[in-house]
């Protein structure tokens, strides 16, 4: 026996049976299959039995299909890694030059720029929207407002994309661009002609993106801080802000860190509205209004072009990606650990 | 049927004269929704006393205490009317400020709620804090001060940075109990501030009770009628929403005029 103890082991009397209920445990034990289905029947362990086991092998199901994924990206890209080598660590992707060249480290920081600053840009605006929801809103606005946010996560990621070639990048490199370069063009973060396919363009973007998810996660960790916290915040003659910021924010920061990072991991693999508006130039930008590119974002361009090395090149960088996101999984692991533990918790 | 051991240390050592009216409450009638939870609560509540609320649950003692400082009204869909006067100024007046009332008026609840991610000084500090103290040494001495009025001082002064909510129950109640001080109120309200602690725990808070009331006027919800008579000078007994009586403690438990009441401290219903 595998399940679980049940808490009435089957063999015994029933917990109500008292001395009159000793009947049971008179009669022969039932022997064989029939005996132990239908004791399993009347101890309720049947269906214990199924329900763990299936759920119990989802478990399984998805160990093995990461394990998987992770060992066929490995295989497929070894031959790469073996090619080129260091090689991978130049600073260009250009795998039609001459010869070819299959440096990741431009796409990696394409990669983790355009997410960073989606999420500097999205979370406050999703944390906004969760506090305004949960706190804040009256009753009659929430509901429509919740279905509205939740809409923007059910467009898909290609009509983003069209949204972005056609109206949001033309609409910041004529009206928002030239304002930024004219104030801020001294720090050398918007130089350059601004196409408006670029690295900001794309986190706009993203940052639009993940407001749903990050929002949508950020009220439900709001609306399970106690009604005891809130309490002693307006015991004390806090105001509904103040009620925010004391008890409400401090109590829920290691939920909202997480929501943080589930943003940032919709932004890290967000390939096709991406593609579309980042402007896909392969080489290291400073620029945030430079065009540059990302690794999902290259693999969808060049995987359907690509044989021998540069294939197998695109599954290197797939392992790439895949240990970017791994490295900053752990990362905040350690730090939400780190909230828990002075937080005293979850 | 009164604890024999009321008349000693713990009760009042004088109330021989009248006191004044601290909180003067007035047709008082409240609702959550359509329901009447309390209706034409009329109460005087004197100064420098403590004064307990009992009666069987739901008979709207919580709510009681709740409309002193208008935290009643948080609840979606509950409401308050009626008068309740505080030092000569209507607190539902139109005008008067919920937060700048609730400022005043401390509160304890029945869980100890130390804010989780502010240390234990810090939790004391936090209505100062609210009301714009930066300064850091006038922070550091009311944050003692409030901890010595709540007895807890000596526990806690070698780790005024440690987390609040890693004190224990009884600690994290007299540390709410220190928050609520801290700001200086004249009225405190604890509703049931011992029903989550253990009999020593309890014990310290009502001895805290016993020191706390020559400084300020303490309004005390409690289910455990012994309890009442331990700490309080007067009693007020609630049923149903109605102030039955409200008379001297001990002439409640001893001889109180209701048929009601009497059933209630007798144990007879509850």
């Amino acid at each position: 026996m595998d399940g679980p103890t049940p808490i009435f082991p089957t063999d015994a009397p029933p917990p109500s049976g008292g001395p009159l209920g000793s009947s049971a445990q008179e009669g022969s034990p039932r022997k064989g299959l029939r005996g132990l289905l239908l004791r399993a029947l009347r101890g309720r362990r049947l269906g214990d039995l199924v329900f763990v086991n299936l759920t119990r092998s989802a478990a399984v199901v998805v160990v093995g299909l990461v394990v998987g994924i992770v060992a066929s990206l490995m295989i497929s890209g070894k031959p790469a890694f073996e090619a080129i080598g260091s090689g991978f660590l130049g600073p260009e992707w250009l795998p039609g030059g001459q010869p070819p060249r299959y440096g990741a480290l431009p796409l990696v920081w394409g990669t983790l720029v355009t997410a960073g600053l989606a999420l500097l840009l999205g979370v406050p605006v999703a944390f906004g929207i969760a506090i305004v929801l949960s706190e804040l809103a009256p009753p009659v606005v929430r509901t429509p407002l919740s279905i509205v946010i939740e809409l923007l996560a059910a467009i898909p990621s290609v009509v983003y994309g069209l949204w972005g070639i056609f109206i949001l990048a033309p609409f910041l490199r004529d009206s928002v661009y030239p304002g930024l370069q004219a104030t801020w063009g001294w720090t050398g973060l918007f130089g350059g002609a601004a196409s408006g396919y670029s690295v900001l363009t794309a986190a706009i973007l993203l940052a639009i993106m993940i407001i749903p998810t990050v929002s949508a996660i950020s009220r439900e960790v709001l609306r399970a801080v106690p009604v005891a916290q809130r309490e002693a915040a307006l015991a004390l003659g806090a105001t509904p802000w103040e009620v925010v910021r004391m008890a409400v924010l401090p109590y829920g920061r290691s939920g909202l860190f997480g929501a943080s990072v589930l943003g940032l991991a919709r932004a890290i693999g967000e390939t096709m509205a991406v593609t579309m508006v980042i402007g896909n130039r392969n080489a290291f930008f400073s620029s945030l209004l430079q065009p540059a590119n990302t690794i999902p974002s290259v693999l969808a361009n060049e995987v359907f072009e690509a044989s021998g090395t540069h294939l197998s090149a695109l599954f290197a960088l797939g392992i790439i990606l895949f240990l970017v996101a791994l490295t900053i999984n752990i990362f905040a692991q350690l730090l939400l650990l780190r909230l828990r533990r002075r937080g005293a918790h979850a | 049927m009164v604890d024999p051991a009321v008349g000693a240390r713990r009760t009042a050592p004088a109330l021989r004269e009248t006191p004044s009216t601290k909180v003067a409450i007035g047709g008082l009638r409240a609702w959550f929704g359509s329901k009447q939870v309390l209706s034409d609560i009329d109460l005087d509540l004197p100064a420098l006393r403590a004064i307990a609320i009992i009666g069987p649950s739901g008979c709207g003692k919580s709510t009681l205490i709740r409309t002193v400082n208008r935290m009643h009204e948080l609840v979606r869909g509950a409401r308050v009317e009626g008068r309740v006067v505080v030092d000569g100024h209507d607190i539902y007046a139109p005008g008067v400020d919920a937060v700048a009332v609730r400022r005043r008026i401390g509160m304890v609840f029945q869980k100890p709620n130390p804010f989780p991610t502010m240390s234990v000084g810090g939790n004391v500090a936090a209505g100062l804090r609210l009301n714009g103290v930066r300064d850091r040494a006038v922070l550091d001495a009311a944050v003692e001060k409030a901890l010595r009025q709540a007895a807890l001082w000596d526990e806690v002064k070698d780790g005024l940075d440690q987390p609040g909510v890693a004190l224990s129950g009884g600690q994290q109640q007299r540390l709410c109990i220190a928050r609520a001080l801290a700001v200086g109120p004249e009225v405190l309200l604890l509703d049931e501030p011992c029903s989550a602690l253990d009999p020593i725990a309890t014990s310290k808070i009502e001895d805290l009770i016993t020191e706390l009331k020559e400084r300020l006027t303490i309004i005390m919800v409690t289910h455990n009628m012994q309890q009442a008579a331990r700490v309080a000078d007067y009693t007020a007994f609630l049923y149903l929403g109605k102030l039955i009586e409200f008379d001297r403690t001990r002439r409640i438990f001893e001889t109180p005029t209701q048929e009601l009441t009497e059933k209630y401290v007798t144990g007879r219903f509850g």
